[in-house]
């Protein structure tokens, strides 16, 4: 293919099962305009190398299993395009910040078990009879709903942890996804507010462990800016603990389900596409 | 399947190395050695003034050491390190309170982050550090 060049991948090779200790391998492959790392990964494992391990599955930057640690930033390989790295030699590691399962594959699970520990749902406890037997639904106007939207996309692909200062020297720091849908759900009007989630953020290692570095919003490859939403975080955490701009128990009324069929069905179908 | 690695964690380098993220995060760094640097001056500067017990004449001294020029300069990088970590202090305040930063929208690529967004701030104040260092050097070095 015109444009085709060498590039050298360093590989951190390392199977628990085998291997005492980590090893770099390097493997020259020939690139060629628009090849992501993740397709460089499997030519080198098609050609040379088949038992390096590494995770993925979307190949699009959907399903957040591929973040690795790429020329020292972490990226998704599938979104990252070998040759805008503008280097002959590039560096591949597992994600760091985390512990390694075996050669660029990392284990997730903190960032799983951070999540959680933020309440990472609705939780609206004035309104108990609808959250267990709905009748209908929140309402909820465009404006309300742009006040989180972008949290929203978050993949948790986990590159934030991995790009933060903080998380690289404190086990227990929640860390930037985390905080952000503790955010997420706080501003979200159905949700009762930041109460329900203060014994996590509002806590030593939560939201102020952030010294606003802003690598996680650097490394987001969903630009969700998991920094603003952590000062967001803080701002409202502020305000309330000097009694201003403390929520009414939240707004969201109920639209009876009757009305949610009724709207629905004024809604004309699109027209069909296919026979 | 149960791990049992330890997390690889990046420990100090991952404090220290900013490597290629954005400029704000240089200024992480910075913000993080000149507050530690004030901290030990202030220690510094305890053991200094403590000196004062020994007599007016070792007072006399040492005081006359500190004019020197090797201290002179001493004196003034302590200076443009309280200048940088005060007027970068003033950016972390607002930043941290969510101001200057825009609003959340929905990310559309080439994404903008807060990070961008408040970068004016960030401009303004390493344009005041600069002006009050070169300032206080002026004041310093040609009274
Ligand atoms: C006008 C004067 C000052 C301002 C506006 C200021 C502002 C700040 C702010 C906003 C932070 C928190 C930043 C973060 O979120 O990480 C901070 C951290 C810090 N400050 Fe200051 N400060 C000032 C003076 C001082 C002085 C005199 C000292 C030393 C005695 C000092 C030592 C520190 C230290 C050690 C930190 C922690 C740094 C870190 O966690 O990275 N600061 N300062
Ligand atoms: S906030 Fe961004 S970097 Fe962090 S887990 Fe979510 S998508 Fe990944
Ligand atoms: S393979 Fe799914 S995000 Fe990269």
């Amino acid at each position: 293919m015109p444009g085709e060049k060498i590039i050298t991948f360093r590989i951190r090779r390392f199977d628990p099962e085998a291997d005492s200790a980590p090893h770099w391998e390097s493997y020259a492959v020939s690139v060629f305009e628009g090849m992501t790392v993740l397709e460089a990964l499997h030519k080198i494992k098609a050609e040379q190398a088949p038992t390096l391990a590494w995770r993925s599955s979307c190949r699009m930057g959907v399903c957040g299993s591929c973040g690795m640690f790429v020329n020292q930033l972490p990226q998704l390989a599938c979104q990252t395009q070998v040759l805008h790295l503008k280097a002959d030699v590039i560096s591949i590691e597992p994600l760091p910040n985390y512990p390694n399962v075996k050669d660029l594959v990392p284990d997730l699970q903190p960032l799983f078990e951070k999540h959680t520990q933020v309440k990472p749902f609705i939780i609206r406890l004035d309104d108990i009879q609808e959250m267990e037997h709905p009748a209908g639904e929140f309402l909820q106007t465009p404006e309300e709903r742009e006040a989180f939207s972008q949290f929203t996309y978050c993949i948790k692909c986990g590159l934030c942890l991995a790009a933060c200062p903080t998380v690289a020297t404190d086990p227990h720091f929640l860390g930037p996804q985390a905080l952000t849908q503790a955010y997420r759900y706080s501003a979200d009007n159905r949700d009762d507010g930041v109460y329900n989630r203060l014994d996590s953020v509002d806590a030593f290692h939560g939201a102020y462990q952030c010294h606003m570095a802003g690598a996680c919003s650097h490394a987001c490859p969903k630009g969700v800016d998991p920094a603003f939403a952590i000062q967001l975080l803080k701002r409202t955490l502020v305000l309330d603990h000097f009694g201003f701009g403390k929520k009414e128990a939240q707004t969201a009324a109920v639209l009876p389900l009757a009305d949610v069929v009724k709207a629905l069905e004024e809604f004309a179908p699109p027209p069909r596409t296919v026979k | 399947m149960k791990n049992n690695q330890p997390a690889r964690r990046l420990g100090l380098r991952g404090w220290v190395y900013a490597g290629k993220y954005s400029f704000e995060r240089y200024l992480y760094l910075g913000h993080r050695l000149s507050g530690l640097g004030l901290v030990a001056y202030m220690v510094l500067h305890i053991v200094e003034t403590a000196n004062r017990m020994r007599g007016e004449q070792a007072w006399a001294e040492l005081m006359a050491l500190f004019a020197s020029p090797p201290f002179k300069v001493i004196e003034y990088l302590l200076f443009a390190l309280a200048v940088f970590h005060a007027m970068n202090g003033i950016r972390l305040f607002l930043v941290e309170l969510a101001f200057f930063s825009g609003k959340p929208q929905e990310p559309v690529y080439p994404y903008k982050s807060s990070v961008l967004k408040h970068r004016p701030l960030t401009y303004v104040v390493m344009i005041l550090a600069g002006l009050l260092m070169a300032l206080g050097g002026s004041s310093l070095f040609f009274p």
